[in-house]
C-alpha cells in the first residue's frame, strides 16, 4: 500500500471528529473519500497531509511512519495537497505560482542565480499547456475565473511530482463543463501518481474513481470498490437519513 | 449512486458563494492595475538624482544631517527585507544596528583599530552573526513560529541588548562610548562632510542592487510565496524557517553594516541605539514609506527623518504629535505606503529573474 492510515482519532476539545477512522491506498489508485457533513472527511485529509496531527493513530507512507512528519517533510517524500479553499498566489502570474511550486526543493545557490527559471521553463510551460492555462501563463492569478484557479491549484499540487495527490473539494464552485474538464484533466496523471480525494459530487466521484471510502460520524462506515458501495446498504441508508 | 445522495450537494453553494467573492474581487483589484508602465525604476532615478545633488545644494550643516538619513536609509532596507520581503515581524532590528555600533567603537576605543576596510566588515559581521543566533533561537523550530512569538522575541533582545548596555561599565554604562575616533583610509580620515556623505550613498546604492539583485531572484520569488502564504510553500517542500533565518541573517547583515557607519559618523554609541525606540523607528520608516518595495524604505526615511527635523525646528513643543499624526494617517489610508501613490500593486509585487527569450516570446503573444 503506498498509504495507509489506521485508528485515527481526532479530538478538538469536546468534539470528537474522528475516531478510528482508516484509509488504504494502492499506487496508481484514485480513491474518493465521501461521507455527510461533518463525518470527519476534511479532518482525515488534514492528518494525512500534516495540517494536523492526529491525537492517536499512525499514517505511513511508502512504508514509512509519518505521523508526525511535518507538511514540508511529507511534501518532500513525495506527498502533495490541494486545498478546500483555493490557495494561488494571486498576486504572481501563472507562471510564477507554477514555478514557486516546481522549484521547491532547488538548492539555495540556482535560487539566488535564477538558474531554476531556465532549467524549469519547459516544465512550466507543460504544465501550463496540460491544464489549459498557457494562453495566460503572464497574467495575475487573480486574474482567472474560480474554475481555473482550481485548475491552477492542481497544476500546482502536481508539480512536485508527488506519488500521492491529496484534493479536497476539486470541483467545488465550478460549472458542469469545467466538472468535465477537470475529470479529464485528472485522468492522464494516473499513471504515475495515486489520489485521494474528497468531493460533494458523487457523479464525479464515481466517474473518476476506483475505490471509496465512507465516513459517518468520524468512523469508516464502507469501503471498498464503486460498485460494491453502491450496493451498501449502511451507506445508502446514512444518504437517505439525511436527504 | 442511489439518488438521495445528491442531496449532499446542497451543503455546497454558500461557501462556494463565499469563495467565488473573494476570487472576483481579487480579479477587479488586479485589473485596476494591469498596466504595465515602469513606474519603479523612475521613482529609483529621481531619489538617486536628488540625493547625487543634495551635498551640492545643501548648506553644511544640512550635508551632515542627510548623511545620516541615507545611513539610517540603509538600516531601513535591512527592516525592509525582512518584514517587506518576507513577513518577519522584527521589533528588534536596532539590536544588530546598534550592537555592531558598539562593536566597531570598541575596535576604535581598545584596538585603534579605525581601517574602514576593517571596521565596516567587522560591523557587518556583527550585525550577521547577532542575526544568526537570535534568528536561529526565533526562526528554526521544527515547525514554523509564530508572528507573536518572533516579534516579542525580537523586541525582549531589543530591550534586554538596551539593558545590558546601560548597565555595563566596559560599555560606559548610561553615557555609551563617546567620543570615537574618525574611520580612517591609510592616513585619510573620514570626518562629517561631503565626502563622508558619498560614502555612505555609494554604500547605500551598492546594498539597494545586491538587495534588488536578490528579491528579484527565484529566491525572492520563494519569499514573495512565504509573505502572501506561509502554510502553502510549505506544503510544496519549502524549508520555510530556512529561507526566514537566511533572509533575516542577511537583513541583521545590513542593519550591522548601517550601525557601524551610523557610530563612526556621529562618533559616539550609547544604548538607545541597541534599543526599542530605534527598533520603532525603523518599522516606521518602512511602514511610512512601503514596505515590500526597496525603494519605500529608503523613501520612508528620508521623509520620516526631514519631516521630523523640520517640524522640531518649527513646532519646539508639539512637534512629536504632529509627527503621529502624520504616521498614523499614512498607515491608516495608505497602509502599503507612500509608494502607493505611484505604484500599482502588480508592478510592486514586480517579476522574478531575467526572462529567458522563448519566455519574452510568448509574453508577446498572449493576449
Amino acid at each position: 500500500m503506498l498509504l495507509e492510515a489506521a485508528g485515527i482519532r481526532k479530538v478538538f476539545g469536546k468534539l470528537t471528529a474522528l475516531d478510528g477512522a482508516a484509509l488504504s491506498v494502492g499506487e496508481n489508485e484514485f480513491h474518493g473519500l465521501i461521507g455527510p457533513n461533518g463525518s470527519g472527511k476534511s479532518t482525515l485529509m488534514k492528518c494525512i497531509a500534516g495540517a494536523e496531527v492526529p491525537t492517536t493513530g499512525k499514517v505511513s507512507f511508502v512504508n514509512t511512519d509519518i505521523t508526525a512528519f511535518t507538511p514540508t517533510e511529507r511534501a518532500r517524500a513525495g506527498m502533495s495537497l490541494k486545498f478546500q479553499i483555493t490557495s494561488v498566489l494571486p498576486s504572481l502570474t501563472l507562471y510564477d505560482n507554477i514555478l514557486l511550486a516546481l522549484q521547491a526543493q532547488s538548492s539555495l545557490v540556482d535560487l539566488v542565480f535564477s538558474r531554476t527559471r531556465g532549467l524549469l521553463h519547459d516544465q512550466v510551460m507543460t504544465m501550463l499547456t496540460q491544464f489549459r492555462l498557457a494562453d495566460r501563463a503572464f497574467e495575475a492569478a487573480a486574474a482567472l475565473s474560480h474554475g481555473q484557479q482550481q485548475w491552477l491549484e492542481i497544476a500546482m499540487a502536481l508539480a512536485g511530482k508527488p506519488k500521492l495527490l491529496l484534493l479536497d473539494e476539486p470541483t467545488g464552485g465550478m460549472s458542469l463543463e469545467e466538472r468535465r474538464v477537470t475529470g479529464e484533466l485528472l485522468q492522464p496523471i494516473k499513471q504515475h501518481c495515486s489520489l485521494v480525494i474528497v468531493e460533494h459530487d458523487l457523479d464525479f466521484i464515481r466517474d473518476i474513481c476506483d475505490r471509496l471510502t465512507v465516513l459517518d460520524q468520524g468512523r469508516v462506515l464502507a469501503s471498498g470498490t464503486v460498485a460494491e458501495i453502491q450496493a451498501n446498504k449502511a451507506v445508502q441508508e446514512i444518504y437517505l437519513r439525511r436527504a | 449512486m442511489p439518488k438521495a445522495m445528491g442531496a449532499v450537494k446542497q451543503a455546497v453553494p454558500a461557501e462556494i458563494g463565499g469563495e467565488r467573492d473573494v476570487a472576483m474581487a481579487g480579479s477587479r483589484a488586479a485589473g485596476a492595475v494591469a498596466s504595465t508602465r515602469k513606474i519603479l525604476p523612475i521613482v529609483e532615478g529621481v531619489v538617486l538624482l536628488a540625493a547625487l545633488l543634495a551635498p551640492l545644494l545643501l548648506q553644511d550643516y544640512l550635508t551632515v544631517f542627510a548623511t545620516r538619513v541615507i545611513i539610517l536609509a540603509l538600516f531601513a532596507l535591512s527592516f525592509d527585507l525582512v518584514w517587506g520581503y518576507a513577513g518577519i515581524m522584527s521589533f528588534g532590528q536596532a539590536l544588530f544596528f546598534g550592537s555592531a555600533g558598539y562593536g566597531v567603537a570598541l575596535l576604535a576605543r581598545d584596538l585603534d583599530i579605525t581601517n574602514i576596510f576593517l571596521v565596516l566588515p567587522a560591523g557587518t559581521l556583527i550585525g550577521l552573526a547577532f542575526a544568526l543566533l537570535l534568528g536561529g533561537f526565533l526562526l528554526l523550530g521544527r515547525h514554523p513560529s509564530s508572528v507573536i512569538f518572533v516579534s516579542l522575541g525580537t523586541l525582549t533582545g531589543s530591550y534586554a541588548a538596551d539593558r545590558l548596555a546601560r548597565g555595563w561599565y566596559y560599555l560606559g554604562g548610561q553615557n555609551g562610548i563617546p567620543s570615537i575616533a574618525p574611520m580612517s583610509l591609510g592616513s585619510y580620515e573620514f570626518t562629517e562632510g561631503p565626502a563622508f556623505y558619498y560614502l555612505v550613498l555609494g554604500i547605500l546604492v551598492v546594498v539597494y542592487l545586491l538587495c534588488r539583485f536578490l528579491v528579484r531572484s527565484q529566491f525572492g520569488l520563494a519569499l514573495a510565496g512565504l509573505r502572501e502564504n506561509e502554510q502553502r510553500i510549505a506544503f510544496f517542500g519549502y524549508k520555510v524557517q530556512h529561507l526566514k533565518a537566511i533572509i533575516f541573517t542577511i537583513g541583521g547583515a545590513v542593519a550591522g553594516l548601517a550601525g557601524s557607519l551610523y557610530a563612526f559618523h556621529e562618533g559616539f554609541v550609547w544604548p538607545n541605539m541597541v534599543g526599542v525606540v530605534v527598533s520603532t523607528q525603523v518599522v516606521l520608516y518602512v511602514l511610512f514609506g512601503g514596505s515590500g518595495t526597496l525603494i519605500g524604505a529608503v523613501i520612508g526615511a528620508v521623509i520620516v527623518e526631514g519631516v521630523s527635523f523640520w517640524l522640531s525646528d518649527n513646532y519646539r513643543d508639539i512637534w512629536p504629535i504632529i509627527l503621529g499624526l502624520l504616521l498614523l494617517l499614512v498607515i491608516l489610508f495608505r497602509p502599503l505606503g507612500l509608494i502607493s501613490f505611484v505604484l500599482g500593486e502588480r508592478e510592486r509585487v514586480g517579476s522574478f529573474g531575467a526572462r529567458s527569450k522563448e519566455n519574452v516570446k510568448e509574453k508577446r503573444n498572449a493576449p
